[in-house]
């Protein structure tokens, strides 16, 4: 198990539609991703990065092709089984933050907890923990209205946290945020990749990709290039394998 | 298990807590029906109540017999001593039977003069009538075989023109007959006998009022008290075929007398009151099926306008089930608040009707137990089908919801 890759896709294809109106988005994808890696998805809209990403969030399956995720093969499981695969080792970011409206920073955070059935006092321990971890913790009692997309966005990598997922997959994470707002996020990424989690972004700007160890372009449905060890600094692999 | 119905209860109560006046909205059909099934019940209970102690006031297991026109050009004959003794000797079952005669008359005392109704009855017609002295003494066989003055007072004629205090062996004056106080009877709903309030009149013994007030001997109703043991018809077609000979009515002639039978009184009571229960339950299981449908619709809205929070639901993590269990839950919080808050609004409700009617309150556990019971039913029948079609959804398709 420690030596498998953390996710291997193999010949995925994915089509939308049926007959005439079927459309390819994904023509045959092969791909690994190492534990501890921080991998950009880019490429043009089209190009088959967000549903290569539905698939790695096990939101999606493919139409043909493996997908391992820890040694285990992902198609093959009910939707059940996917979300308990995504409740216990998955985190999520979206471009447009999805946090719950009219709920406080915390609720939002502490909302992953609930799916585990945990005591209100550890929920609310994590929960500040995890706003802790992202600077927010003044901000708890604040609801989405009341925080700046950049705020917002960090409660959502809060919540996203919590659960001390595995992987972190981040769709867009910086899509709706101004170019400072957005290098804090990316600095923050930076920082929990420097601690273990596996990062998984999609985006279609070059300078957030910069922040990332592994770069896989995408065009077509295919992938086309794949440029990796883009940051020496980083830990290694193997130290960050250790670590979670 | 427990900890998900506890973690899917809390965000049922905050999802109600953050639309405090869509969820009322919501269920403002379940309250209003739930508070209309158990008003409609309660004060049902009250009525049947009150009109079963005014049937009481009557005396149970017991027929109370007079005179009609059969044709409305004859006065039909009166009853008299003769026909109550030949009831008593003849029909088997029959406890006792007495006559009474009333007439109005003004009662004097203290220089106070008070319009009321002189009622001449004995022992045996109180017994039968379930009449209870409630201070004083009853009427003696002496005074009734002699037709004494004395009298026995209702407790109007007691407020209109006597102390509290000084009631009985006070001496008064009915029309042109003195008579000495020897007795107060119980308070009473209205019972038969002209209609008027049965707590305004004076009892002296029948036979003071035949001879002092009427001048005759007869009787103008009568009562006859029956062993429950026997079947009231039988005793009663008894009566029919007695009275019917005395009073020599040929066959196929029609009676010229009436026989009230309390218990058919109490039956009919009973059907009427048991047809309006079951008119208003139906009433009300329309309106809290109309309610249960506002239920279904918010929560099909609801479902649809969060849409993108199921998505992040799912994308975290919850299971179909788990939101499923979740809107199903914030249907039935929904429909039992409601039900509290239509126990509460009845509660108020009845109490104010009631009063406003004149009729006992009578709470009635069962009912407002069963309402809140059947609103929960319908919060799970109504917010099932929008609690699996929220769980169905795709969470790609939802987190892309706008």
């Amino acid at each position: 198990m420690s030596e498998a890759p953390l996710i291997e896709l193999e010949g995925i294809t994915k089509t939308f539609g049926e007959g005439a109106a079927a459309f390819q988005a994904l023509k045959g994808v092969d791909l690994t991703i190492e534990r501890g890696d921080f991998v950009a998805i880019m490429g043009p809209s089209g190009s088959g990065k967000s549903t290569t990403m539905n698939i790695l969030g096990c939101l999606d399956v493919p139409t043909s092709g493996r997908f391992r995720f820890r040694g285990v093969e992902v198609q093959d499981l009910t939707r059940d089984q996917r979300s308990l695969l995504r409740r216990r080792y998955l985190g999520f970011v979206f471009q447009g933050f999805n946090l719950l409206a009219r709920t406080s920073a915390l609720e939002n955070v502490e909302l992953p907890l609930l799916y585990r059935g945990e005591s209100k006092k550890a929920r609310r321990a994590a929960a500040e923990r995890s706003l802790d971890l992202v600077g927010l913790l003044p901000w708890a009692d604040h609801t989405p209205a009341e925080l700046s997309g950049g705020q917002q966005q960090r409660v959502a990598i809060a919540r996203a946290l919590v659960t001390d997922p595995d992987v972190l997959l981040a769709d867009e994470p910086t899509g709706n945020l101004d170019t400072e707002r957005s290098l804090e996020i990316m600095e923050l990424l930076t920082d929990l990749n420097k601690t273990g989690i596996t990062i998984l972004m999609v985006t279609h700007e070059e300078e957030m990709a910069e922040y990332a160890r592994t770069i896989v372009h995408f065009r077509d449905g295919l992938v086309e290039r794949i440029e990796r060890g883009l940051k020496a600094d980083a830990p290694s692999a193997k130290a960050a394998g250790e670590h979670a | 298990m427990l900890g998900m119905i506890g973690a899917t209860m809390l965000l049922a109560l905050r999802e109600i807590r953050r639309h405090l006046l869509r969820s009322f909205l919501t269920t403002l059909g379940i309250i209003i029906g739930v508070a209309a099934v158990i008003t409609m019940v309660t004060l049902g209970r009250g009525l049947t109540a009150d009109v079963q102690e005014d049937i009481a006031g009557l005396g149970s297991d017991v027929f109370i017999i007079f005179p009609t026109r059969a044709d409305p050009n004859i006065a039909p004959p009166p009853f008299d001593d003769e026909d109550i003794r030949a009831v008593e000797m003849q029909i088997p079952g029959v406890e006792g039977a007495a006559g009474s005669v009333q007439t109005s008359a003004t009662a004097f005392h203290n220089g106070q003069d008070w319009a009321t109704t002189v009622q001449g009855g004995d022992r045996e017609f109180f017994a039968a009538q379930s009449i209870d002295i409630v201070e004083g003494r009853g009427f003696s066989d002496t005074e009734e075989a002699r037709g004494e003055s004395v009298c026995i007072l209702g407790p109007k004629v007691v407020e209109e023109i006597f102390q509290p205090d000084q009631i009985l062996g006070e001496e008064m004056r009915m029309g042109n007959v003195s008579c000495r106080v020897i007795g107060v009877i119980d308070e009473r709903s209205n019972a038969v006998g002209g209609g008027n309030d049965a707590d305004d009149v004076v009892f002296m013994p029948l036979k003071t009022v035949q001879r002092r007030f009427i001048g005759n001997t007869d009787v103008q109703f009568f009562v006859v008290k029956y062993d429950p043991a026997y079947s009231s018809a039988t005793i009663q077609q008894q009566l029919i075929d007695l009275l019917r000979e005395r009073r020599v009515i040929q066959e196929g002639e029609d009676n010229n007398f009436n026989i009230i039978d309390t218990a058919e009184i109490n039956d009919t009571v009973n059907q009427v009151t048991g047809v309006m229960t079951l008119v208003v339950t139906v009433i009300a299981a329309i309106s809290l099926l109309v309610g249960g449908i506002g239920i279904m619709n918010i929560m099909l809205v609801s479902v649809t306008e969060r849409t993108r929070e199921i998505g992040i639901r799912l994308a975290i993590g919850a299971l179909a089930r788990e939101v499923r269990l979740q809107f199903l839950t914030e249907a039935v919080v929904l429909c039992c608040f409601g039900g509290l808050i239509g126990i509460g609004l009845a509660f108020g409700l009845s109490v104010l009707l009631a009063n406003a009617i004149d009729l006992p309150f009578i709470f009635d556990p069962t009912v407002n137990l069963l309402s809140f019971v059947f609103s929960a039913v319908m919060g799970i029948i109504f917010g099932y089908y929008p609690a699996h079609r929220a769980s169905r959804l795709d969470p790609i398709d939802a987190l892309r919801h706008e």
